[in-house]
């Protein structure tokens, strides 16, 4: 596990058993550096009470000079166990009498020890030596050294070790204890709120709450808030949810309600194409059948009012079918891709100018872009616009129509120009209605569908139709397409 | 006259049309006999000679001239059932109808019919069509071999 995300009931067991060992080492160092000092007081003292006791024994010894009796005393000192080494001097520093725990008779060079008015005690690493001088009525009649060695001293440091050891290791149970029992104070609430949370990110389930382990205030808290931020966001959630379930409801009945009322337009249209020509057909055929059964007997006003009831079917006829393209028109599915609008152009004109028959017309189409459109919805446009600049110059001596196009940064806008017969600009906004015609029929001919088409094609392909124009000074009309990806 | 030319059966709910249809043909003086039945129903008891035709001696059809919107059964309805009859599927179908509608001629097409012709308003127009359709039909057109193992009769 990398140290940054080592666990808190982890780090908390550390931490325990760190605090813990250290105030054990120092308490264990302090007490046993207090110890020693009185240890090695003690065992100076001790020494110093022998010393005396040697060195008043030994008066009458030295006063007769009888080192016999002098080492004896000094024998005396065997029931002190550390007693290395026990030594009398005569003032003139010759050896009188000796003692030592191994019984070896050498003379030891004990260190010098400084003969003052009182004893002295000269301490080194492994023993105390002490030197106390022999008084006789007022007189120094000799110096009595003793050697204890400090074995008993490392003795008791070892087994304090050994102890602080024991309690040391004894401690650090106790700190594991009181760390598995931290653990289950703290650390598990927290960890149970760290596994709700993984819980909710992972599922995406607001309905799960932290339990409440333990009794810490700040725990208690930190699960409380948790819970009531899930709570929260459940609530949110949720009320999402049936927005959007009430959305998508809303939807699906709009949906059904448009495809019932395209399904009725579409079995409208159905019938309106079988039954309503239908008539038609019989009244233009019988009316042909009455000519040819009776037309002799008919005089001109009878045979013009049969050719009169014939063509007013037929033109009727022709409403119904443009009336028919219209609605399929808008109801076509539009599968847009890239047009080259020049050739599209190209394409109208020569559609059109079978109608031209020796008229003049100057034709002067500028260089178009490529656009994104429906190619077989976008040609019966301009076949329109051509047809319509055609149709409304025939009585010019010289037709000019002028074709081209304004890029714009989120649209193109093609324009078809004509120095025809125009229109009253006030009239402008009847110009793209179904049947609207701003001309009488003898004047030209049309049923009034064409620009109501065009005007239904640009507003599926997302453009807008427009057009410009003065009584007898020519007309301009204008459709834009918008630029694939440029707005929206 | 001779009986020995195939017949035209054509199925019309309207009087009208139908006198219309047969005005045209007579005018363009096709000899070929002509059957009449007045919905889908009897188009199909026609030619399985059953019902009110059952006494009909089986004989090759020059062409069946179908309606689209007749009672009972409606025209796609009697082409899919000649289209999926074997004894039946190659006799010539053409939709004479009013609509262009597209949904129809799909249909059409897809069940394998012959032709689709929709009936112009315009009664010249009319007549023109109703004659190119029975002088290619019944004149022009070779017919596919009669089955042997049809009903006897056609030496009659």
């Amino acid at each position: 596990m990398p140290q940054r995300s080592r666990s808190i009931a982890r780090r908390l067991t550390f931490m325990n058993m760190l605090v813990s060992s250290i105030a054990l080492l120092i308490a264990g160092v302090a007490f046993s550096a207090y110890d020693l000092a009185t240890f090695r007081a003690a065992t100076v003292r001790a020494l110093s009470t022998e010393a005396r006791m040697v060195a008043s024994n030994s008066v009458t010894a030295l006063l007769f000079n009888d080192p016999d009796t002098a080492t004896h005393t000094l024998g005396a000192l065997r029931a002190s166990p550390d007693v290395v080494l026990a030594q009398i001097y005569s003032p003139d520093g010759h050896l009188f009498a000796s003692y030592s725990r191994d019984g070896s008779t050498r003379p030891a060079a004990l260190p010098l020890v400084p003969t003052g008015s009182d004893e002295a005690a000269v301490m080194s690493t492994s023993s105390i030596d002490l030197a106390r001088p022999i008084v006789s009525e007022g007189a120094t009649i000799g110096t009595v050294r003793i050697q204890a060695d400090l074995q008993a001293m490392y003795l008791r440091l070892l087994r304090y070790a050994s102890i602080v050891a024991v309690v040391l290791i004894l401690s650090l149970a106790g700190a594991l204890l009181v760390s598995y029992l931290s653990q289950r104070a703290i650390s598990r609430p927290l960890a149970a709120v760290a596994e709700s949370a993984r819980q909710v990110s992972q599922a995406r389930d607001y309905s799960i709450r932290a339990p409440r382990i333990g009794t810490a205030y700040e725990l208690a808290v930190l699960v409380d808030s948790f819970n009531g931020m899930l709570a929260e966001v459940q609530a949110r959630d949720e009320s999402l949810r049936d927005a959007r379930t009430q959305l998508e409801a809303r939807v699906r009945e709009r949906t059904d309600e448009l495809r019932a009322i395209n399904s009725e337009l579409e079995a409208f249209t159905y019938s309106v194409s079988h039954d309503l020509r239908a008539p038609l057909r019989h009244i233009t055929g019988f009316a042909s059948l009455l000519d040819q059964h009776a037309g002799g007997s008919l005089d001109d006003q009878g045979r013009r009012y049969l050719t009169t009831i014939s063509g007013a079917a037929t033109r009727m006829a022709t409403l119904i079918d443009d009336l028919l393209a219209f609605s399929r028109m808008g109801r076509a599915s539009l599968t847009k891709r890239h047009v080259d609008l020049s050739q599209l152009v190209r394409e109208a004109r020569d559609e059109v100018s079978t109608d031209i028959d020796g008229r003049r017309v100057t034709w002067n189409v500028q260089d178009l872009p490529a656009v994104e459109a429906d190619p077989a919805l976008l040609r019966p446009v301009l076949v329109n616009l051509l047809s319509n600049a055609l149709k409304y110059t025939s009585t010019r001596d010289e037709a000019r129509i002028d074709i081209g196009a304004e890029p714009h940064p989120d649209e193109v806008v093609v324009f078809v120009r004509d120095n025809g017969v125009g229109f009253d600009m006030a009239y402008a906004h009847k110009l793209f209605g179904v049947f609207q015609r701003l001309h009488r029929a003898d004047e030209f001919s049309g049923t009034g569908i064409g620009l109501a088409n065009v005007r239904r094609i640009i507003q599926r392909h997302g453009g807008r139709t427009w057009a410009e124009g003065a009584v007898d000074a020519g007309a301009t009309f204008y459709f834009s397409l918008p630029i694939q990806g440029a707005a929206a | 006259m001779t009986a020995d030319l195939p017949r035209i059966l054509i199925a019309e709910d309207s009087d009208n049309d139908l006198e219309l249809t047969l005005a045209a043909l007579r005018s363009h003086r096709v000899a070929n006999e002509v059957d009449v039945v007045h919905d889908g129903a009897e188009a199909l008891d026609y030619l399985y000679c059953r019902g009110a035709f059952a006494g009909r001696t089986r004989a090759s059809l020059a062409l069946v001239l179908l309606d689209l919107k007749m009672p009972k059964l409606d025209g796609l309805e009697v082409l899919r059932q000649i289209k999926s009859d074997p004894a039946l599927r190659l006799t010539p179908v053409v939709m004479l109808t009013s609509s262009r509608e597209e949904v129809d001629l799909v249909r059409s097409y897809e069940l394998g019919v012959n032709a689709y012709v929709v009936k112009p308003v315009e009664f010249g127009a009319f007549m023109a069509a109703v004659k190119q359709l029975g002088a290619f039909w019944a004149v022009l057109n070779e017919l596919p071999p009669m089955p042997v193992a049809a009903a006897g009769g056609s030496g009659a």
